[in-house]
């Protein structure tokens, strides 16, 4: 019976090994959890040794070897989302429900652990329950969710209100204001012929939205210039930087566009295949994707004879990712789409020559597309016009943290941090971090400063902090982020990030002396450069800038002893004192309190 | 003019078409010290320990082609006291109590720490839990002291054909687990005389009934110091080659 299912699931995949996470995600869904013998089952239905199956089943936070509740609640864990008080979310649940973290209550229903940020920073705190999500809690909300889990309520019956995510958009500019018209991209680059458009791209000059900002022309001109039996197309749509949730909203209401860059993109290079790769966190965007994707196949706008013209083929497929931050580096994404563990590849060769199944690959973040495909209709000017010389164009940046008006803004590159604050109601601000815990922390006396490539770069997310906060805190979750997060696979950012996470939480406890100050110097410097990703290139940032901005504070926090070890010795040695009957002066270590 | 020469500290040395900055320095004579790389598979570029600086950016000598012109910085003492770091960052990730050892001597993590002058491990220990392995009646497998360098999976699945060996898990919970209905290395179809048995830098994987017969003091590292032995080494695959 077990077998039937395995094999008819793994059948409705083709038998095809690169589809391994799509499979693991469907056996899931139909057993709740990865069994030992599910993993063995499907390793030797996909003749794949069954240590693939495990890596694959152990790396990915959304892939369970062990039951786990018929309810699986997961709790961001985003500073923002803990800002809003994701702590006190986790307590009631725990407490309403009778359970414990990453435990699973004894009846087998449900089981709450954390997850990192979800995406729903404006509208935090926010759940993923069974991968749906759910934003906006608070304790009549989780009231309602716990009554429903206790009567075994079906998720798809319970109320739609619940699952409200509203999009927030606070300040349309050249992309939001309007979305283009279907197909009308694709009119305009059959007209405007295939090289003109991609100089008309060129002529935009613009640079990737996914964060590294690599002029979007070139890449593609790059890709289509390798030669090869097949080229893609890949839609970066994993969007983990804690604090960004632009692409979030771009799928759900600019999603034909997207997909109209992607097609335009394949017309260029000669793709015929291409792919979402959308976060396991939106899951509950899939539908809705498919469902734009066969309406765009039944106008002919994918598919087959694309808008008439003989040989223009271009379908998109949507794969799932399940839970890993580092899928987002675009080589990494490239394995998780091959159905491996998202260890990021060496670079060069890069993607554009040998991405997908090795083939020249264009990898673009959602809010590119989306972009090229404005250009393509209406050529660079109205999109050049705005921004700065080295940086033209606009940019969403997704607004969350101690601001009245949290959402998408979309400002010129240029724009000053001072006003965004001022457009978002931040009062009292200390500091902002721009681009997530991998960009920049920056605090008033540099507010002066704008975004841009040439000062501040941001994948988009821009997340305010009061004079409340403490900076230190906020280093301190940004590292356990990257801890939790990072592959595993260089020895600098695996064993590093875990050592800066433990030292600071060392300075946090107050327990920190001088001599951990210096060691988180020597760690930032030693990881920031000696890692193959950037993941761990970018880990410590958020240690160096606070160093560097809140040194006082960090002197406040320790110690004026040079070095206080690791373990408390004086409680060390209390179970000796008991032993022996002792307690007089000289059986204690004040002499290191001193 | 192409003269397919690069420099490093200063030296001039020339490299073939094809070949990596570490290649091309070992067979010139210069160690660029390395714990993941072997002259007989792929470059992994995973350890990092041969992180040098090349035209003023750090990169792995072992997955860096060399290309003419290059300027590489390789012993000096900011790069070599990042190598003590990531070797002292291997040492507390793992348990490693070398003193009772059988690799002790053979070990090129030792090695490498006694050639960086690494007099403790500096880091507070992690002690992370991991198993043992003693089911297969000829070779054993301590996960304590393995360093993910992949050298068995490469062997295993490059030379044996047998993809005995794989990663698992994520982060500083990755795991070396084993391909076999048991998990274990008894039903893994390992054998005593497959390259990935015998490819370990350090000893997580040993042959057993072996422990002492090469006597402490007179073992490969005692007897010339690591990049002594690593440059003989490369010599004598020339040679044969
Ligand atoms: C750790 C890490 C995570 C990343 N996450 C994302 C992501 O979620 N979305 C994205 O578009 N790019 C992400 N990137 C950048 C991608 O590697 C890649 O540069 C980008 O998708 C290219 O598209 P673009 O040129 O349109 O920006 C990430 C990079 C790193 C190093
Ligand atoms: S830097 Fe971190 S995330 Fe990137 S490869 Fe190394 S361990 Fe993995
Ligand atoms: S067991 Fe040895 S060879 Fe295999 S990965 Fe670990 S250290 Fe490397």
């Amino acid at each position: 019976m077990i077998e039937t299912t395995i094999k008819s699931i793994i059948h409705h995949h083709a038998s095809d090994p690169t589809r391994l996470l799509d499979i693991l995600l469907d056996l899931q869904n139909q057993f709740g959890y990865l069994s030992a013998e599910t993993i063995t089952q499907t390793a030797d239905l996909l003749d794949i040794p069954v240590t693939r199956v495990q890596g694959v089943v152990a790396f990915y936070n959304f892939l369970y070897a062990k039951p786990v509740g018929r309810y699986r609640i997961l709790l961001s864990n985003c500073i923002i989302d803990t800002m809003h008080g994701a702590l006190a979310v986790m307590d009631q649940f725990c407490q309403q429900l009778g359970i414990k973290p990453d435990q699973l209550r004894s009846d087998g229903k449900v089981s709450i652990a954390e997850t990192s940020c979800s995406g729903f920073c404006d509208q935090g705190p926010a759940a993923l329950i069974n991968g749906v999500a759910i934003a906006s809690l608070n304790s009549q909300r989780i009231a309602s969710i716990v009554n429903l889990i206790e009567n075994d309520t079906p998720l798809k019956d319970w109320p739609a209100e619940l699952f409200q995510r509203p999009d927030n958009i606070q300040l349309p500019g050249y992309l939001l204001k309007q979305a283009i018209t279907p197909g009308s991209a694709i009119s305009s680059l059959l007209s405007r012929g295939t090289q003109a458009t991609l100089d008309e791209i060129e002529q935009s000059a613009l640079r990737g939205c996914g964060g590294a900002g690599f002029p979007t022309a070139s890449k593609w001109r790059y890709c289509r210039d390798a030669e090869a039996r097949q080229h893609y197309v890949v839609c970066n749509a994993d969007e983990g930087e804690p604090g960004t949730f632009k692409d979030r909203v771009l799928l759900n209401q600019f999603a034909d566009q997207m997909f109209e860059g992607m097609t335009i993109c394949a017309r260029i290079i000669g793709a015929r295949q291409g792919f979402v790769y959308l976060r396991g966190e939106y899951l509950y965007l899939k539908d809705k994707l498919q469902q734009i994707i066969d309406e765009r196949t039944a106008n002919h706008w994918l598919g087959n004879d694309i808008a008439g013209v003989t040989g223009f083929d271009f379908e998109i497929k949507i794969r799932l990712g399940a839970g890993a931050y580092i899928c987002g580096e675009e080589s990494a994404l490239l394995e998780s789409l091959e159905g491996k563990r998202g260890i990021p590849r060496i670079r060069p060769p890069f993607p554009v020559t040998h991405g997908y199944l090795n083939q020249p690959t264009v990898v673009n973040n959602v809010e590119t597309f989306a972009t090229a495909a404005k250009i393509a209709l209406e050529g660079s000017q109205p999109f050049n016009q705005q921004g700065t010389a080295n940086s033209p164009g606009s940019r969403l940046l997704s607004v969350a943290g101690d601001c009245t008006h949290p959402g998408i803004y979309e400002y010129p590159f240029g724009t000053r941090i001072d006003q965004i604050l001022d457009d978002c109601r931040a009062e009292n601000t200390l500091c902002v971090q721009i681009g997530g815990p991998s960009g920049t922390m920056i605090a008033e006396a540099d507010f002066h400063r704008h975004i841009s490539f040439e000062d501040l770069p941001t994948g988009g997310s821009f997340i305010v902090f009061n004079g409340t906060r403490d900076p230190l805190e906020i280093a301190g979750n940004f590292v356990a982020f990257f801890a939790h997060e990072n592959c595993g696979f260089c020895t600098p950012c695996r064993v590093g990030t875990t050592l800066m996470k433990n030292t600071l939480s060392k300075i946090n406890s107050g327990s920190g002396s001088q001599d951990d100050i210096a060691e988180l110097h020597q760690l930032c410097e030693l990881i920031s450069k000696n890692s193959h990703c950037g993941l761990g290139q970018t880990a410590p940032n958020p240690v160096m800038d606070t160093l560097a901005c809140f040194a006082e504070r960090y002197q406040a926090k320790v110690n004026n002893r040079t070095f206080t070890p690791d373990i408390d010795l004086e409680a060390a040695l209390q179970e000796a004192r008991q032993l022996t009957g002792r307690d007089d002066p000289a059986a204690h270590l004040d002499q290191f309190n001193e | 003019m192409k003269t397919n020469s690069i420099s490093i500290d200063g030296q001039q040395i020339t490299f073939r078409e094809g070949q990596t900055i570490i290649q091309a320095a070992l067979e010139a004579g210069i160690y660029i010290p390395y714990l993941c790389y072997h002259p007989d598979f792929e470059a992994h570029g995973s350890c990092k320990v041969c992180t040098v600086r090349v035209n003023g950016s750090h990169c792995s000598a072992c997955t860096t082609f060399a290309s003419d012109g290059q300027v590489v910085d390789n012993h000096c003492e900011d790069l070599n006291s990042s190598r003590r770091a990531i070797t002292q960052m291997l040492f507390v990730e793992g348990n490693h109590l070398c003193p009772s050892c059988e690799k002790s001597g053979d070990c090129e993590l030792q090695a490498l720490g006694y050639y960086l002058k690494l007099f403790g491990s500096h880091f507070p220990h992690l002690f992370p839990h991991r198993e043992v392995d003693a089911t297969h009646p000829h070779i054993l497998l301590d996960r304590d002291r393995c360093i993910f360098c992949e050298l068995c999976v490469r062997a295993s699945r490059e030379v044996d054909q047998k993809n005995v060996f794989a990663i698992s898990g994520r982060g500083i919970d990755s795991e070396l687990v084993v391909n076999s209905p048991s998990g274990t290395l008894l039903d893994s179809g390992l054998d005593v005389n497959d390259k990935a048995a015998h490819v370990c830098p350090v000893g997580a994987i040993l042959i057993k009934n072996q422990a002492f017969q090469v006597p402490i003091g007179q073992r490969k590292y005692d007897k010339n110091r690591i990049d002594d032995a690593d440059l003989i080494e490369v010599k004598h695959d020339h040679i044969d080659s």
